[in-house]
């Protein structure tokens, strides 16, 4: 493999970008190919299937014998409010092998004290999401219950494709934020993808139960989601 | 969006090893048969002083790899090894889980 293969998949990963690395077995030659770029037209279909399937695995083509390889970005929780059910999913995010961020503007609650070692922005999910943007291999969990906080990370998470998009609060809360999103236009298709009452239903009742079927959601999402590309969520 | 950057990934450390000047190859698992213990596109990364990261299956073959390795860092010539319990060198090295593998083992080059 070219050092500059090997460099560009690794520029891929680091940018959380989807690729593909063909290698052709009787040569010996390698190629990148990060999501969204021009595929060469023999290749295409298996590239791209790769990229929707995540599998990677030898292939024939055109009696040339290649290993497609699929790098995709590592799964990632982004929380929105720095609360009490956040900190015990911070601990169980880091166990499953998720990266995980928290984000809440309200900065009595994002200290470090209360979460040690976890990315914790004491921001606006609008000012943090305009510059890292959300995408199909993130997990949004919005936790504060206030639309003021919420609503718009909640928004973001839909049109980016997150796999999975879970929203605390009660079958009424849930109610009166359907309301708001649809009349903000929101598809009620794209609605209709928002998990709420948020978690698996395992009767959950202390915040980290709460953080447990929440977390269980995000693996199910993760491991189920749609072989076909759209990120998941939508059963 | 952590941009933490994971120390023990494979590729990562490859890159790192090269810039430093050390020669090194990269196997990775491209095919697998029945239970293996690492899925295929799994990577090893080897240097040319036997230093690596990294597995291709859950220590079984490892050592096996390894070997070739070092071997191909100096005559820059990639190849399959295939590894199964129902092959003699396999059974030595054992992969007891009963699985069988296909690693491919090349060397960074440029």
């Amino acid at each position: 493999m070219e050092r500059s293969t090997l460099q560009a998949i690794n520029a891929a990963r680091a940018a959380r970008r989807a690729a593909v690395v063909v290698t052709d077995l009787s040569d010996g030659t390698s190629q990148v190919f990060p999501e969204g770029a021009k595929f060469p037209p023999e290749w295409d279909s298996v590239i791209v299937q790769a990229l929707r399937s995540g599998r990677a695995g030898v292939t024939a083509v055109e009696e040339r014998s290649l290993f497609i390889n699929v790098h995709l970005p590592p799964p990632r929780i982004v929380a929105i409010g720095a609360v009490h059910i956040s900190q015990a999913l911070a601990g169980l995010a880091a166990v499953a092998g998720f990266d995980m961020v928290i984000i809440d503007p309200r900065t009595a609650f994002a200290t470090t004290e209360r979460f040690g070692n976890v990315e914790l922005l004491a921001e606006w999910p609008e000012d943090i999401l305009s510059s890292r943007p959300l995408d199909r291999y993130t997990a949004l969990a919005a936790l504060t219950h206030d639309p003021k906080i919420d609503d718009y990370p909640i928004r973001a998470a839909l049109e980016a494709g997150c796999f999975y998009v879970g929203s605390l609060g009660s079958r009424k809360t849930h109610a009166t934020r359907v309301e708001r999103l649809t009349q903000a236009g929101v598809p009620a298709e794209a609605i209709g993808r928002i998990k709420a009452p948020i978690g698996l239903d395992i009767g959950a009742a202390s915040p980290a139960e709460i953080a447990v079927a929440v977390l269980a959601e995000i693996i199910e999402a993760l491991r189920r989601r749609d072989p076909a590309g759209r990120a998941g969520g939508a059963r | 969006m952590s941009t933490e950057r994971n120390v023990l990934d494979p590729l990562e450390i490859a890159e790192t090893w090269y810039r430093g000047g050390r020669k090194v190859a990269l196997a990775t698992v491209i095919e697998t048969w029945g239970s293996a213990p690492r899925p295929v596109g799994s990577h090893l990364v080897i240097d040319d002083e036997g230093n690596f990261q990294g597995s291709v299956s859950g220590g079984c073959v490892e050592g096996a790899v390894i070997a070739e390795a070092m071997e191909i860092i100096e005559t820059g010539a990639p190849k399959i090894l295939e590894f199964g319990v129902a092959d003699e060198t396999a059974w030595r090295v054992g992969l007891s889980c009963g699985g069988r593998i296909r690693v491919y083992v090349e060397r960074i080059e440029g």
